[in-house]
């Protein structure tokens, strides 16, 4: 098109029709320009601010280039441009709680964070001599829950897991009904609150045990039920992505179901199956709920899963600010502290899965 | 042996083995073939593997039963107790109610409202967003903008609740202000103006951002799976970006939009932390937005703030209140899984005669859930993302559009 104007350059009044009642090229980043002065004018009378300069920007550009492609062109562009506006506007907002987010929780964690933090336990200490409660910033006992309520979780979450899913892709019939009800029942877990996972652990051990049976192990079943949803839906889409043709030949060469699963099956999809399980621990090691209901909490060192309430990192979080101590400031510390380990430890393994995927994923053309 | 081959001789699969699983020889199901042939030899790996995988599916089956029966016991001493004359329960947070019932509604409308008021948030922009990214977006950016979204899944809702208590409530403050002074004599915006900013308003917004990348992660998926020659028959015809979007893009996902949404919802309901940190709750019937100690508690919130408090029997009506929340959150998942389920069935009639069974356009939508939906972003590379994103279709693309 800029070929065939520059042939046909328009001599006098008459335009070229190809090119008339359009907007020129980059009027879009000039009305933006434009609005972010204009808003910023406005708002130096009436007192600045960056968030508001921001809104005002958005809200200014959005009207003004309506209106002007509403003048130059027609209704309908005016329209388009006015949702492709709206639209970006909409991303460029979902982007101001992540970065929020984030930094606020680096901001407030990096003061908290030390090698005594990581390696202490927290506790409280009454020095008889000024009558006050010291309390020592520590999150050992939580690291360690966080560590083995998760790790329980997962040995008693992938195996299912895994073998629904292999269930699903190579077993069941697309047809069959046990493979429809477990598809629509997995689909449907997935869906289940967090928090009634959490009370199905506490009234589970509470029959089967006695009155408040808080223990990690608990909390392991709770994070199971919320685990195990994540972990088939990821197996089983990476499953169907291998290909018909490897299974057929490796039937073709009279090798048997379970042999073709587990050396042809598993093998090529193990970069997605491990990413995927990953990416599932990774979400479970920050539910709150169902771990501060089934494991309750304590500021003491506590090891052993079934025995006992356990400290874990996001319910270190949740009591700091909940129910802190008698250092209120203190508590509230320790839990951006506690919060701050949470994200580098999803982090850590978000990145963990990646890697993997870069690593083991199939080799050639696929 | 040789029944098995001919079993597994399925056509070849296209569509890179997508239709593998589901390809069946005429000749009856391969299942029964191989079981109902007692004589044959069955190795003792094929048959220990195959009952390890069913009882796997069979377990979650058992599962999701035991949910449900464990939370019905713990439930029902606290349903069936008479709350006025139980010395258990007429203390503490539930002296109020007379009935189970009664100290339940309360919770549900909370509930519902805090998770609506974050669905009108969430659900414009999550779609906007998924949009942006399917449509609008420069192809190649496209996936990373879509992995930044899926990052937000991966932050633990615990950090959400802190952050609401330090950014979100001071920062809604003025604006509370203003809606207080000027829109006051609407009921929603009514009664005494927040001073510490632990409101309604801001615990829904929280779970607004919370809900964002469930429903732009199955939106963007559905809107990629529209046919690309009837978006680009749409724009063929003259129409802008947005016309064809409405006319091509919106009537095919009209569905799968709805179902995100009731999916985002269904998540909305269950958070849990957000709302327990932020609110200054109570336990009654109100709307309003921009008060503290008048919004009214959701369940999940007010499970977690009085359970280490709770006697006995106070848990266990707490445990019931968490029941009704299980069903709320069942009912609404149900509802939209049917809905998405729902469209391939149709479709497949129709398509079945049609030599080699391409995948379904529904058929394939995430769980919604951020580790499958990643999983699968990581494994297969960056191109699913961005693929029907811009000008110039491939020649395979072409093809694959062709078949719809």
């Amino acid at each position: 098109m800029t070929a065939l104007s520059q042939r046909t350059k328009p001599t006098g009044p008459v335009g070229n029709s190809l090119t008339t009642g359009q907007l020129p090229r980059f009027a879009e980043l000039y009305v933006l320009a434009g609005s972010a002065v204009v808003s910023g004018l406005l708002l130096l009378l009436a007192g600045f601010n960056v968030v508001g300069w921001l809104v005002l920007t958005a809200v200014v550009y959005l009207i003004a280039l309506s209106i002007l492609s509403l003048v130059v062109e027609n209704r309908r562009k005016a329209t388009d441009r006015l949702v492709r506006g709206l639209v970006t506007v909409a991303f460029l907002l979902a982007l101001i709680p992540l970065v929020s987010t984030l930094s606020t929780v680096v901001i407030q964690g990096a003061g908290e964070l030390s090698w005594s933090f990581i390696t202490q336990t927290g506790a409280s200490t009454f020095d008889p001599d000024t009558l006050e409660v010291k309390q020592t910033p520590g999150a050992l006992q939580a690291i360690v829950g966080t560590l083995i309520i998760t790790g329980i979780a997962a040995l008693i979450s992938i195996p299912i897991g895994l073998f629904t899913s292999i269930y699903l892709v190579e077993y069941a019939l697309p047809k069959q009904w046990l493979a429809r009800t477990v598809t629509f029942l997995v689909d449907v877990m997935t869906g289940i609150p967090s928090i009634v996972a959490g009370l199905f652990a506490f009234s589970l051990f509470s029959i089967l045990v006695g009155p408040k049976a808080f223990s990690g192990f608990s909390a392991s079943i709770a994070l199971s039920v919320l685990m195990i949803p994540t972990v088939v839906r990821a197996c089983e889409e990476m499953l169907r992505l291998v290909p018909g043709d490897l299974r057929e030949a490796s039937y073709a060469l009279g090798v048997s179901k379970f042999a073709t699963i587990v050396k042809i099956v598993l093998p090529t999809a193990i970069a997605g199956l491990i990413t995927g399980i990953m990416l599932a621990v990774a979400r479970v090691i920050g539910e709150t709920a169902p771990i501060f209901l089934a494991a309750s909490f304590t500021d003491n060192f506590n090891s052993n899963p079934f025995d006992g309430p356990m400290q874990t990192l996001p319910v270190l979080a949740y009591t700091g600010y909940a129910f802190p101590g008698s250092d209120i400031a203190a508590s509230n510390a320790s839990a951006w502290g506690a919060a701050l380990l949470l994200v580098i430890l999803v982090v850590i393994l978000n990145l963990i899965a990646r890697v993997i995927a870069k690593i083991f994923a199939p080799k050639g053309a696929r | 042996m040789s029944d098995k081959i001919s079993v597994q001789s399925a056509p070849p699969s296209s569509a890179g083995g997508f239709g593998s699983t589901s390809t069946k020889t005429p000749g009856g199901s391969p299942q029964n073939a191989a079981a109902s042939r007692g004589g044959t030899r069955v190795r003792p790996g094929d048959f220990i593997f195959r009952f390890l995988s069913t009882g796997s599916a069979v377990l979650i089956m058992i599962i999701l039963a035991g949910v449900a029966l464990f939370l019905i016991i713990s439930a029902i001493p606290a349903i069936t107790a008479d709350w006025g004359s139980n010395d258990q329960l007429n203390t503490g947070p539930t002296a109020a109610f007379p009935n189970f019932w009664a100290y339940v509604g309360p919770l549900i409308w909370g509930t519902l409202w805090s998770a609506a008021i974050a669905l009108l948030f969430g659900a414009p922009i999550g779609i906007g967003i998924a949009l942006f990214i399917s449509h609008y977006a420069p192809r190649r950016l496209a996936s990373v903008l879509g992995y930044l979204v899926d990052l937000l899944a991966a932050v633990p809702s615990i950090v959400f609740g802190l952050w609401g208590i330090i950014v979100i409530r001071p920062f809604l403050i003025p604006l509370s202000d203003w809606l207080g002074a000027n829109l006051g004599w609407i009921p929603i915006f009514g009664g005494p103006v927040t001073t510490t900013g632990s409101t309604i308003l801001a615990g829904a917004l929280v779970l607004a951002v919370m809900i964002l990348p469930i429903i732009t992660s199955i939106s963007r998926e559905i809107f990629l799976q529209t046919p690309r020659l009837h978006e680009e028959a749409a724009l063929a015809l003259g129409a802008t970006r947005w016309e064809m979007i409405r006319m091509a893009v919106f009537p095919y996902a009209k569905s799968g939009i709805v179902s995100a949404t009731l999916l985002g919802l269904g998540r909305a309901l269950g958070e849990t932390m957000a709302i327990a940190l932020i609110i200054s709750p109570a336990i009654l019937v109100s709307v309003k937005l921009i008060t503290e100690g008048q919004n009214s508690q959701t369940i999940a919130a007010n499970i977690a703030l009085n359970f280490p408090i709770a006697t006995t029997l106070q848990r266990d009506a707490l445990i019931g209140t968490g029941l009704m929340l299980f069903v709320i959150s069942l009912v609404v998942n149900s509802i939209a899984r049917i809905i998405v389920n729902g469209k391939p069935l149709g479709r497949k009639k129709k398509s079945k005669p049609a030599g080699p069974r391409t995948p379904s356009p529904l058929s394939r939508v995430p769980a919604g859930d951020f580790a499958s939906a990643t999983a699968l972003d990581v494994v297969s590379g960056s191109s699913r993302a961005g693929n029907p994103g811009d000008e110039g279709p491939t020649p395979e693309e072409d093809i694959e559009g062709a078949r719809y």
